[in-house]
Protein backbone atom coordinates (compact mmCIF):
# COMPACT_ATOMS: atom_id res chain seq x y z
CA UNK A 1 0.00 0.00 0.00
CA UNK A 2 1.07 3.52 -0.81
CA UNK A 3 -1.08 6.07 0.99
CA UNK A 4 -1.13 9.58 2.40
CA UNK A 5 -0.38 7.94 5.77
CA UNK A 6 2.67 5.93 4.72
CA UNK A 7 4.33 4.10 1.88
CA UNK A 8 3.85 0.63 3.34
CA UNK A 9 0.87 -1.21 4.78
CA UNK A 10 2.37 -1.35 8.28
CA UNK A 11 3.05 2.37 8.42
CA UNK A 12 -0.39 3.22 7.08
CA UNK A 13 -2.32 0.91 9.39
CA UNK A 14 -0.50 2.20 12.50
CA UNK A 15 -1.36 5.75 11.47
CA UNK A 16 -5.01 4.77 10.89
CA UNK A 17 -5.33 3.19 14.34
CA UNK A 18 -3.71 6.28 15.88
CA UNK A 19 -6.26 8.51 14.13
CA UNK A 20 -3.78 10.47 12.00
CA UNK A 21 -4.76 12.80 9.17
CA UNK A 22 -2.77 12.64 5.93
CA UNK A 23 -3.93 16.05 4.65
CA UNK A 24 -1.43 18.81 3.95
CA UNK A 25 -1.06 21.94 1.81
CA UNK A 26 -0.25 21.13 -1.84
CA UNK A 27 3.32 22.14 -2.61
CA UNK A 28 3.96 20.46 -5.95
CA UNK A 29 2.41 23.22 -8.07
CA UNK A 30 1.10 26.74 -7.63
CA UNK A 31 -2.34 26.42 -6.05
CA UNK A 32 -2.94 30.08 -5.23
CA UNK A 33 -5.77 30.42 -7.76
CA UNK A 34 -7.59 27.22 -6.69
CA UNK A 35 -10.50 27.25 -4.23
CA UNK A 36 -9.01 24.20 -2.47
CA UNK A 37 -5.27 24.35 -1.78
CA UNK A 38 -4.61 21.13 0.14
CA UNK A 39 -4.90 17.38 -0.36
CA UNK A 40 -4.00 14.09 1.30
CA UNK A 41 -0.80 13.58 -0.65
CA UNK A 42 1.71 10.75 -0.60
CA UNK A 43 4.92 11.84 1.14
CA UNK A 44 8.58 10.95 0.48
CA UNK A 45 7.71 8.43 -2.20
CA UNK A 46 10.69 6.72 -3.83
CA UNK A 47 9.99 3.99 -6.42
CA UNK A 48 13.65 3.09 -6.98
CA UNK A 49 13.89 0.32 -4.36
CA UNK A 50 11.17 -1.41 -6.44
CA UNK A 51 12.15 -0.60 -10.04
CA UNK A 52 15.04 0.98 -11.93
CA UNK A 53 14.86 4.74 -12.26
CA UNK A 54 14.74 4.37 -16.03
CA UNK A 55 11.53 2.30 -15.79
CA UNK A 56 9.94 4.63 -13.26
CA UNK A 57 10.53 7.62 -15.54
CA UNK A 58 8.36 6.03 -18.21
CA UNK A 59 5.37 5.77 -15.89
CA UNK A 60 2.89 8.32 -14.67
CA UNK A 61 3.00 8.58 -10.87
CA UNK A 62 -0.26 6.61 -10.49
CA UNK A 63 1.43 3.65 -12.21
CA UNK A 64 4.43 3.93 -9.90
CA UNK A 65 2.14 3.93 -6.84
CA UNK A 66 0.19 0.97 -8.18
CA UNK A 67 3.21 -1.08 -9.11
CA UNK A 68 4.95 -0.45 -5.78
CA UNK A 69 1.79 -1.49 -3.88
CA UNK A 70 1.46 -4.58 -6.08
CA UNK A 71 5.10 -5.61 -5.57
CA UNK A 72 4.63 -5.22 -1.81
CA UNK A 73 1.53 -7.45 -2.00
CA UNK A 74 3.34 -10.07 -4.10
CA UNK A 75 6.20 -10.15 -1.58
CA UNK A 76 3.81 -10.40 1.36
CA UNK A 77 1.78 -13.27 -0.12
CA UNK A 78 4.85 -15.36 -0.89
CA UNK A 79 3.51 -16.82 -4.15
CA UNK A 80 6.19 -18.15 -6.46
CA UNK A 81 5.13 -17.85 -10.09
CA UNK A 82 6.24 -21.10 -11.73
CA UNK A 83 5.95 -21.74 -15.44
CA UNK A 84 3.19 -24.22 -14.72
CA UNK A 85 1.17 -21.87 -12.50
CA UNK A 86 1.66 -18.67 -14.51
CA UNK A 87 -1.46 -19.10 -16.72
CA UNK A 88 -3.58 -19.43 -13.55
CA UNK A 89 -2.34 -16.19 -11.96
CA UNK A 90 -3.77 -12.86 -13.11
CA UNK A 91 -4.21 -9.25 -12.15
CA UNK A 92 -7.12 -6.81 -12.03
CA UNK A 93 -5.93 -3.37 -10.97
CA UNK A 94 -7.79 -0.22 -11.93
CA UNK A 95 -7.69 3.53 -11.74
CA UNK A 96 -10.44 6.12 -11.81
CA UNK A 97 -8.68 8.66 -14.00
CA UNK A 98 -5.32 7.20 -15.04
CA UNK A 99 -2.30 9.25 -16.02
CA UNK A 100 -3.67 12.75 -15.73
CA UNK A 101 -0.24 14.22 -15.04
CA UNK A 102 1.23 12.60 -18.14
CA UNK A 103 -1.72 13.82 -20.21
CA UNK A 104 -1.26 17.36 -18.90
CA UNK A 105 2.48 17.38 -19.45
CA UNK A 106 2.23 16.09 -23.00
CA UNK A 107 -0.62 18.46 -23.88
CA UNK A 108 1.57 21.34 -22.75
CA UNK A 109 4.52 20.00 -24.75
CA UNK A 110 2.37 19.94 -27.89
CA UNK A 111 1.21 23.49 -27.28
CA UNK A 112 4.75 24.74 -26.70
CA UNK A 113 6.88 22.64 -29.03
CA UNK A 114 4.59 20.75 -31.39
CA UNK A 115 3.60 17.09 -31.78
CA UNK A 116 7.14 15.80 -32.35
CA UNK A 117 7.86 16.25 -28.65
CA UNK A 118 5.19 13.84 -27.40
CA UNK A 119 6.99 10.99 -25.64
CA UNK A 120 6.78 7.49 -27.13
CA UNK A 121 6.13 6.40 -23.56
CA UNK A 122 3.17 8.73 -23.15
CA UNK A 123 0.49 6.18 -24.04
CA UNK A 124 1.89 3.15 -22.19
CA UNK A 125 2.84 5.49 -19.35
CA UNK A 126 -0.64 6.95 -18.91
CA UNK A 127 -3.32 4.36 -19.73
CA UNK A 128 -5.30 2.85 -16.91
CA UNK A 129 -4.54 -0.84 -17.38
CA UNK A 130 -0.77 -0.49 -17.14
CA UNK A 131 -0.42 -1.30 -13.45
CA UNK A 132 -1.78 -4.75 -14.24
CA UNK A 133 0.24 -4.79 -17.48
CA UNK A 134 3.56 -3.91 -15.88
CA UNK A 135 2.94 -6.30 -13.00
CA UNK A 136 2.26 -9.14 -15.40
CA UNK A 137 5.49 -8.39 -17.27
CA UNK A 138 7.52 -8.18 -14.05
CA UNK A 139 6.30 -11.46 -12.55
CA UNK A 140 5.31 -13.40 -15.67
CA UNK A 141 1.61 -13.52 -14.73
CA UNK A 142 -0.13 -15.09 -17.72
CA UNK A 143 -3.69 -15.30 -16.39
CA UNK A 144 -6.43 -12.67 -16.92
CA UNK A 145 -4.98 -9.17 -17.14
CA UNK A 146 -7.69 -6.64 -16.36
CA UNK A 147 -8.44 -3.18 -15.20
CA UNK A 148 -11.59 -1.54 -13.93
CA UNK A 149 -12.47 2.11 -14.22
CA UNK A 150 -15.64 2.95 -12.37
CA UNK A 151 -14.76 6.26 -10.69
CA UNK A 152 -14.57 5.95 -6.91
CA UNK A 153 -15.79 2.35 -6.97
CA UNK A 154 -12.88 1.20 -9.16
CA UNK A 155 -10.89 -0.52 -6.40
CA UNK A 156 -13.91 -2.33 -4.98
CA UNK A 157 -15.03 -3.52 -8.40
CA UNK A 158 -11.49 -4.67 -9.24
CA UNK A 159 -11.45 -6.90 -6.15
CA UNK A 160 -14.98 -8.16 -6.76
CA UNK A 161 -14.31 -8.97 -10.40
CA UNK A 162 -11.04 -10.65 -9.42
CA UNK A 163 -13.08 -12.83 -7.06
CA UNK A 164 -15.45 -13.70 -9.90
CA UNK A 165 -12.50 -14.69 -12.12
CA UNK A 166 -11.49 -17.22 -9.49
CA UNK A 167 -15.05 -18.42 -8.86
CA UNK A 168 -15.69 -18.82 -12.58
CA UNK A 169 -12.48 -20.77 -13.05
CA UNK A 170 -10.52 -18.27 -15.12
CA UNK A 171 -7.73 -18.10 -12.54
CA UNK A 172 -6.62 -19.45 -9.16
CA UNK A 173 -4.88 -16.28 -8.00
CA UNK A 174 -5.79 -12.66 -8.79
CA UNK A 175 -3.76 -9.65 -7.73
CA UNK A 176 -6.36 -6.90 -7.32
CA UNK A 177 -6.62 -3.23 -6.41
CA UNK A 178 -6.52 0.34 -7.57
CA UNK A 179 -4.13 3.26 -8.00
CA UNK A 180 -4.70 7.00 -8.31
CA UNK A 181 -2.80 10.25 -8.51
CA UNK A 182 -4.70 13.31 -9.73
CA UNK A 183 -3.19 15.95 -7.47
CA UNK A 184 -2.38 18.00 -10.56
CA UNK A 185 -3.77 21.31 -11.86
CA UNK A 186 -6.36 19.60 -14.10
CA UNK A 187 -7.36 17.01 -11.49
CA UNK A 188 -7.67 19.49 -8.66
CA UNK A 189 -9.33 22.08 -10.91
CA UNK A 190 -11.93 19.57 -12.05
CA UNK A 191 -12.96 18.54 -8.54
CA UNK A 192 -12.93 22.18 -7.37
CA UNK A 193 -15.24 23.10 -10.23
CA UNK A 194 -17.58 20.24 -9.36
CA UNK A 195 -17.80 21.76 -5.85
CA UNK A 196 -16.89 18.36 -4.49
CA UNK A 197 -13.93 19.34 -2.31
CA UNK A 198 -13.69 20.79 1.17
CA UNK A 199 -12.38 24.36 1.13
CA UNK A 200 -11.16 24.33 4.72
CA UNK A 201 -7.79 25.73 3.62
CA UNK A 202 -6.94 27.10 7.06
CA UNK A 203 -7.08 23.65 8.67
CA UNK A 204 -6.54 20.80 6.16
CA UNK A 205 -6.26 18.10 8.81
CA UNK A 206 -9.77 18.88 10.07
CA UNK A 207 -11.27 19.06 6.57
CA UNK A 208 -12.26 15.42 6.07
CA UNK A 209 -15.02 15.03 8.68
CA UNK A 210 -17.57 12.45 7.56
CA UNK A 211 -21.01 12.77 9.22
CA UNK A 212 -19.92 15.87 11.16
CA UNK A 213 -22.39 18.73 10.83
CA UNK A 214 -19.58 21.05 9.62
CA UNK A 215 -18.41 18.83 6.75
CA UNK A 216 -18.09 20.66 3.45
CA UNK A 217 -16.80 18.21 0.87
CA UNK A 218 -14.14 15.54 0.46
CA UNK A 219 -10.37 15.81 0.62
CA UNK A 220 -8.54 14.67 -2.48
CA UNK A 221 -6.24 11.73 -1.73
CA UNK A 222 -3.73 9.72 -3.75
CA UNK A 223 -1.97 6.36 -3.55
CA UNK A 224 -2.61 2.70 -4.25
CA UNK A 225 -3.80 -0.45 -2.56
CA UNK A 226 -3.32 -3.99 -3.84
CA UNK A 227 -4.25 -7.33 -2.30
CA UNK A 228 -3.92 -10.92 -3.45
CA UNK A 229 -6.95 -13.20 -3.80
CA UNK A 230 -6.23 -16.90 -3.90
CA UNK A 231 -8.51 -19.89 -4.26
CA UNK A 232 -8.94 -21.26 -0.73
CA UNK A 233 -7.75 -24.85 -1.21
CA UNK A 234 -4.67 -23.65 -3.08
CA UNK A 235 -3.85 -21.14 -0.35
CA UNK A 236 -4.35 -23.73 2.38
CA UNK A 237 -2.25 -26.32 0.57
CA UNK A 238 0.75 -24.02 0.31
CA UNK A 239 0.43 -22.85 3.93
CA UNK A 240 -0.29 -19.27 2.90
CA UNK A 241 -0.74 -16.46 5.40
CA UNK A 242 -4.53 -16.10 5.03
CA UNK A 243 -5.87 -12.77 6.26
CA UNK A 244 -9.56 -13.35 5.56
CA UNK A 245 -12.10 -14.93 3.25
CA UNK A 246 -13.65 -12.67 0.62
CA UNK A 247 -17.17 -14.01 0.83
CA UNK A 248 -19.48 -11.50 -0.81
CA UNK A 249 -19.58 -8.98 -3.65
CA UNK A 250 -22.51 -6.77 -4.60
CA UNK A 251 -22.97 -4.12 -7.27
CA UNK A 252 -25.67 -1.70 -8.33
CA UNK A 253 -26.35 1.49 -10.29
CA UNK A 254 -28.19 4.56 -8.98
CA UNK A 255 -29.85 5.54 -12.27
CA UNK A 256 -30.17 9.02 -10.82
CA UNK A 257 -27.56 11.77 -11.33
CA UNK A 258 -23.98 12.20 -12.60
CA UNK A 259 -22.44 13.12 -9.26
CA UNK A 260 -25.13 12.95 -6.53
CA UNK A 261 -26.72 9.89 -4.93
CA UNK A 262 -30.49 9.74 -4.38
CA UNK A 263 -31.39 11.04 -0.93
CA UNK A 264 -32.60 7.65 0.30
CA UNK A 265 -29.40 5.89 -0.75
CA UNK A 266 -31.39 3.24 -2.63
CA UNK A 267 -28.48 2.31 -4.92
CA UNK A 268 -26.12 1.97 -1.97
CA UNK A 269 -28.66 -0.20 -0.16
CA UNK A 270 -29.08 -2.50 -3.16
CA UNK A 271 -25.31 -2.89 -3.44
CA UNK A 272 -25.01 -3.86 0.25
CA UNK A 273 -27.98 -6.23 0.02
CA UNK A 274 -26.52 -7.92 -3.05
CA UNK A 275 -23.23 -8.43 -1.20
CA UNK A 276 -25.06 -9.93 1.80
CA UNK A 277 -26.97 -12.26 -0.49
CA UNK A 278 -23.77 -13.28 -2.26
CA UNK A 279 -22.13 -14.04 1.09
CA UNK A 280 -25.19 -15.92 2.31
CA UNK A 281 -25.43 -13.65 5.34
CA UNK A 282 -28.26 -11.80 6.99
CA UNK A 283 -27.85 -8.24 8.25
CA UNK A 284 -26.94 -9.34 11.77
CA UNK A 285 -23.93 -11.23 10.39
CA UNK A 286 -21.93 -8.01 9.87
CA UNK A 287 -20.27 -6.19 12.78
CA UNK A 288 -18.21 -3.51 11.05
CA UNK A 289 -18.76 -1.40 7.92
CA UNK A 290 -15.97 0.57 6.33
CA UNK A 291 -18.21 3.21 4.82
CA UNK A 292 -17.72 5.13 1.61
CA UNK A 293 -18.19 8.21 3.88
CA UNK A 294 -16.44 10.90 1.85
CA UNK A 295 -17.44 13.91 3.98
CA UNK A 296 -19.81 15.39 1.41
CA UNK A 297 -23.11 16.78 2.73
CA UNK A 298 -25.37 14.57 0.57
CA UNK A 299 -23.39 11.36 0.20
CA UNK A 300 -22.78 10.81 3.90
CA UNK A 301 -26.47 11.14 4.73
CA UNK A 302 -27.61 8.87 1.91
CA UNK A 303 -25.22 6.12 2.97
CA UNK A 304 -26.49 6.17 6.56
CA UNK A 305 -30.07 5.98 5.30
CA UNK A 306 -29.07 3.03 3.17
CA UNK A 307 -27.46 1.29 6.16
CA UNK A 308 -30.65 1.76 8.18
CA UNK A 309 -32.78 0.40 5.37
CA UNK A 310 -30.64 -2.72 4.89
CA UNK A 311 -29.70 -3.43 8.51
CA UNK A 312 -32.88 -2.38 10.31
CA UNK A 313 -32.61 -3.14 14.01
CA UNK A 314 -29.22 -4.83 13.45
CA UNK A 315 -27.82 -1.34 12.82
CA UNK A 316 -27.73 -0.80 16.59
CA UNK A 317 -24.90 -3.29 16.98
CA UNK A 318 -22.87 -2.12 14.02
CA UNK A 319 -19.71 -0.06 14.05
CA UNK A 320 -19.53 2.10 10.92
CA UNK A 321 -16.50 4.28 10.25
CA UNK A 322 -14.91 6.26 7.48
CA UNK A 323 -11.16 5.92 7.17
CA UNK A 324 -11.37 8.68 4.55
CA UNK A 325 -11.43 11.02 7.54
CA UNK A 326 -7.70 10.18 7.69
CA UNK A 327 -6.62 9.15 4.19
CA UNK A 328 -8.75 11.56 2.22
CA UNK A 329 -10.52 10.15 -0.82
CA UNK A 330 -8.23 8.06 -3.01
CA UNK A 331 -10.89 7.84 -5.77
CA UNK A 332 -10.06 4.73 -7.84
CA UNK A 333 -7.75 3.43 -5.10
CA UNK A 334 -10.19 4.12 -2.25
CA UNK A 335 -12.07 0.83 -2.42
CA UNK A 336 -8.79 -1.08 -2.54
CA UNK A 337 -7.15 0.52 0.50
CA UNK A 338 -10.45 0.34 2.38
CA UNK A 339 -10.89 -3.35 1.60
CA UNK A 340 -7.43 -3.85 3.08
CA UNK A 341 -8.34 -1.77 6.16
CA UNK A 342 -11.49 -3.90 6.51
CA UNK A 343 -9.41 -7.08 6.43
CA UNK A 344 -7.04 -5.70 9.06
CA UNK A 345 -9.98 -4.60 11.23
CA UNK A 346 -11.09 -8.22 11.12
CA UNK A 347 -7.60 -9.50 11.89
CA UNK A 348 -6.98 -7.10 14.78
CA UNK A 349 -10.60 -7.03 16.05
CA UNK A 350 -10.81 -3.25 15.99
CA UNK A 351 -12.97 -0.62 14.33
CA UNK A 352 -10.72 2.17 13.04
CA UNK A 353 -11.97 5.66 13.87
CA UNK A 354 -13.78 8.41 12.04
CA UNK A 355 -11.61 11.35 13.05
CA UNK A 356 -12.92 14.93 13.17
CA UNK A 357 -16.40 13.65 13.99
CA UNK A 358 -16.94 16.20 16.75
CA UNK A 359 -20.59 17.09 16.27
CA UNK A 360 -22.52 14.32 14.59
CA UNK A 361 -25.06 15.46 12.01
CA UNK A 362 -28.46 14.65 13.52
CA UNK A 363 -29.54 13.15 10.22
CA UNK A 364 -26.85 10.49 10.76
CA UNK A 365 -27.84 9.50 14.29
CA UNK A 366 -28.64 6.04 15.55
CA UNK A 367 -25.40 4.34 14.51
CA UNK A 368 -22.01 3.99 16.20
CA UNK A 369 -19.82 5.96 13.78
CA UNK A 370 -16.66 5.30 15.82
CA UNK A 371 -15.96 8.97 16.53
CA UNK A 372 -12.39 10.16 17.08
CA UNK A 373 -10.78 6.98 18.45
CA UNK A 374 -10.26 3.35 17.46
CA UNK A 375 -12.62 0.95 19.24
CA UNK A 376 -12.02 -2.66 20.16
CA UNK A 377 -14.70 -4.81 18.62
CA UNK A 378 -15.72 -8.41 18.19
CA UNK A 379 -15.90 -8.85 14.44
CA UNK A 380 -16.73 -11.94 12.38
CA UNK A 381 -17.54 -10.19 9.11
CA UNK A 382 -16.96 -6.74 7.64
CA UNK A 383 -18.51 -4.90 4.74
CA UNK A 384 -16.70 -2.27 2.68
CA UNK A 385 -18.64 0.20 0.53
CA UNK A 386 -17.71 2.31 -2.48
CA UNK A 387 -19.94 4.62 -4.50
CA UNK A 388 -18.82 6.55 -7.55
CA UNK A 389 -19.74 9.30 -9.97
CA UNK A 390 -22.16 7.96 -12.52
CA UNK A 391 -24.00 6.24 -9.69
CA UNK A 392 -21.84 3.12 -9.67
CA UNK A 393 -21.83 1.17 -6.42
CA UNK A 394 -19.93 -1.79 -5.01
CA UNK A 395 -19.75 -3.63 -1.69
CA UNK A 396 -17.40 -6.35 -0.48
CA UNK A 397 -17.78 -8.66 2.52
CA UNK A 398 -14.82 -10.30 4.25
CA UNK A 399 -15.14 -13.02 6.88
CA UNK A 400 -12.78 -14.48 9.43
CA UNK A 401 -11.25 -17.78 8.40
CA UNK B 1 31.30 23.96 -23.70
CA UNK B 2 31.53 20.17 -23.84
CA UNK B 3 32.35 18.51 -27.11
CA UNK B 4 29.64 16.92 -29.25
CA UNK B 5 30.96 13.49 -28.25
CA UNK B 6 30.58 14.25 -24.56
CA UNK B 7 27.12 15.71 -24.94
CA UNK B 8 25.88 12.74 -26.97
CA UNK B 9 27.32 10.26 -24.45
CA UNK B 10 25.75 12.10 -21.55
CA UNK B 11 22.31 12.02 -23.18
CA UNK B 12 22.59 8.36 -24.10
CA UNK B 13 23.59 7.50 -20.52
CA UNK B 14 20.70 9.52 -19.07
CA UNK B 15 18.06 8.26 -21.47
CA UNK B 16 18.99 4.60 -21.31
CA UNK B 17 19.86 4.54 -17.64
CA UNK B 18 23.41 3.24 -18.19
CA UNK B 19 26.81 4.39 -16.92
CA UNK B 20 28.66 6.93 -19.07
CA UNK B 21 31.74 4.71 -19.19
CA UNK B 22 29.64 2.00 -20.88
CA UNK B 23 28.61 4.38 -23.63
CA UNK B 24 31.45 3.46 -26.00
CA UNK B 25 31.46 4.79 -29.58
CA UNK B 26 30.81 1.37 -31.10
CA UNK B 27 28.02 0.51 -28.62
CA UNK B 28 24.68 -0.38 -30.20
CA UNK B 29 21.69 1.13 -28.41
CA UNK B 30 19.61 -2.01 -28.69
CA UNK B 31 22.20 -4.78 -28.49
CA UNK B 32 24.69 -3.32 -26.02
CA UNK B 33 22.80 -0.73 -24.02
CA UNK B 34 19.47 -2.50 -23.49
CA UNK B 35 17.23 -0.11 -25.41
CA UNK B 36 13.93 -1.16 -26.95
CA UNK B 37 12.26 0.46 -29.96
CA UNK B 38 10.47 3.08 -27.85
CA UNK B 39 13.70 3.92 -26.01
CA UNK B 40 15.42 4.69 -29.30
CA UNK B 41 12.58 7.00 -30.37
CA UNK B 42 12.90 8.90 -27.10
CA UNK B 43 16.68 9.00 -27.40
CA UNK B 44 16.46 10.64 -30.81
CA UNK B 45 14.00 13.17 -29.37
CA UNK B 46 16.45 13.98 -26.59
CA UNK B 47 19.23 14.50 -29.15
CA UNK B 48 16.97 16.80 -31.18
CA UNK B 49 16.23 18.79 -28.05
CA UNK B 50 19.88 19.05 -26.97
CA UNK B 51 21.16 20.09 -30.39
CA UNK B 52 18.12 22.12 -31.37
CA UNK B 53 17.68 20.25 -34.59
CA UNK B 54 15.14 18.00 -36.26
CA UNK B 55 16.15 14.51 -37.32
CA UNK B 56 13.84 13.08 -40.02
CA UNK B 57 12.42 9.64 -39.20
CA UNK B 58 14.23 7.94 -42.10
CA UNK B 59 17.56 9.32 -40.81
CA UNK B 60 16.69 8.52 -37.19
CA UNK B 61 16.20 4.85 -38.06
CA UNK B 62 19.83 4.63 -39.22
CA UNK B 63 21.22 5.99 -35.94
CA UNK B 64 21.77 2.70 -34.14
CA UNK B 65 25.10 3.26 -32.37
CA UNK B 66 26.72 6.01 -30.32
CA UNK B 67 29.20 6.77 -33.10
CA UNK B 68 26.46 7.05 -35.73
CA UNK B 69 24.69 9.57 -33.51
CA UNK B 70 27.88 11.60 -33.09
CA UNK B 71 28.54 11.48 -36.83
CA UNK B 72 25.01 12.58 -37.69
CA UNK B 73 25.12 15.54 -35.33
CA UNK B 74 28.55 16.63 -36.60
CA UNK B 75 27.51 16.43 -40.24
CA UNK B 76 24.21 18.19 -39.79
CA UNK B 77 25.14 20.87 -37.32
CA UNK B 78 28.11 22.22 -39.26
Amino acid sequence: MVSPLGNTLGETWSAVLAGTSGAAPIETFDVSAFSTRFAATVKNFDPTPYMPEKEARKMDVFLQYGLVAAIQAMEDCGIEVSEQDAPRIGACIGSGMGGIQAIENNAMLIAEKGPRRVSPFFVPGAIINMVAGNLSIKYGLKGPNLSTTTACTTGTHAIGLGMRCIQYGDADVMVCGGAEMVTTPVGLGGFCAARALSTRNDDPQAASRPWDRDRDGFVLGEGAGVLVLEEYERAKARGAKIYAELSGFGMSGDAFHMTSPPEDGAGAALSMQNALNDAGLTADGIQYINAHGTSTPLGDKAEIKAVHSVFGSAADKLAVSSTKSMTGHLLGAAGAIEAIFSVLALRDQVAPPTINLENQDEACNGINLVPMETQEASIDAVLSNSFGFGGTNGSLIFKRV
Amino acid sequence: MSSIEERVKKIVAEQLGVKEEDVKPEASFVEDLGADSLDTVELVMALEEEFETEIPDEEAEKITTVQLAIDYIKENLG
